[in-house]
């Protein structure tokens, strides 16, 4: 089923990101920040597609803690990898974005400190899977639950400590305010969550693998 | 004289101000172009991803390899 749908999943996703840079270059510019507001139609997106494999993550982590699943760990320990992706490039793109639109580099601002924290529990996760000797799967495991439930406090953080970062009401108004802009992020999100798809189906893949080589060498060990 | 004395404090005033004082539309040349961080946030998206790819083709690359070769003792030993 999944090696069926990879292949359409990836030329639609390849058409999408053509296409993005050339309407993004077409949707008007913003009013206050004019081009550098640009940005934000991958910014958003990434966080969107990190939102989907963190859900992932969380999921397949609470299956596997309790119900022991091969394959629920594989999509936990794949999805934890593309959450490190994400928010790199996340946190990154914000960078830009703030150097121009607040003048730095960086802020610790209660969003992007919790972002940046986000991630370096998933960070925290894939170190203990690499290094964490045997059993490790298991505590990486609550690792992923808890970098999950952290996940609806980085959201609201924008809301309920009021700094430098936009509130969540700037996309929730978009629709009415700027319907370029609004559909310009639906589509660059819808992409950015079909690459995450796919990515996560290739990462899965070379999980069960290596399940198989282990399973193999056991065997082996045995005859 | 008075017409000296009234433009002398006007010069004095305009070359010191007291404070900061607003302008409206920085000058092009202290604006920071964004047009250069547009462009380096893609192209950094674009080669995190070409990275990201490329260690995945090469780590399944490895456990085929490694397969083949426990395959390969595997049937050697038989």
């Amino acid at each position: 089923m999944m090696k069926k749908l990879f292949v359409p999943l990836a030329l639609v996703t390849a058409a999408m990101f053509a296409y993005a840079p050339i309407a993004i270059n077409r949707v008007p510019l913003e009013s206050t920040m004019l081009l550098v507001q640009k940005i934000f139609y991958f910014h958003f997106a990434t966080w969107m597609a990190l939102t989907t494999v963190i859900a992932v993550c969380g999921a397949a982590s609470l299956i596997y803690l309790f119900q022991g699943s091969k394959i629920a760990d594989a999509y936990a320990v794949a999805s934890a990898e593309l959450v490190v992706v994400f928010g790199v490039f996340g946190l990154f793109s914000g960078s830009l974005w703030g150097r121009k639109a607040w003048g730095v580099w960086w802020q610790w601002d209660a969003r992007v400190t919790m972002a940046t924290m986000l991630v370096m529990v998933f960070l925290g996760y894939l170190m203990v899977r690499k290094y964490g000797g045997p059993g490790s799967e298991k505590l990486a495991a609550a690792m992923g639950i808890f970098g999950a439930a952290t996940a609806p406090f980085v959201y609201k953080s924008v809301d309920w400590w009021r700094t430098i970062h936009p509130q969540t009401s700037v996309v929730r108004t978009l629709g009415e305010k700027f319907p370029a802009a609004w559909d310009l992020v639906l589509f660059c999100s819808t992409a950015f969550v079909l690459l995450a798809v796919l990515l996560l189906i290739a990462r899965v893949r070379l999980e069960g693998m290596r399940n198989e080589l282990d399973r193999m060498y056991l065997a082996a060990e045995d005859e | 004289m008075l017409n000296m004395v009234a433009s002398l404090f006007f010069a004095i005033g305009q070359q010191t101000p007291d404070g900061f004082v607003p302008v409206t539309g920085a000058p092009a040349g202290e604006q920071i172009p964004a047009a250069p961080l547009v462009i380096g946030s893609y192209a950094f998206f674009l080669l995190i991803m070409v990275f990201y790819i490329w260690t995945i083709w090469r780590r399944i690359g490895k456990v085929e390899a490694d397969m083949r070769s426990l395959e390969r003792r595997q049937s050697g030993s038989k």
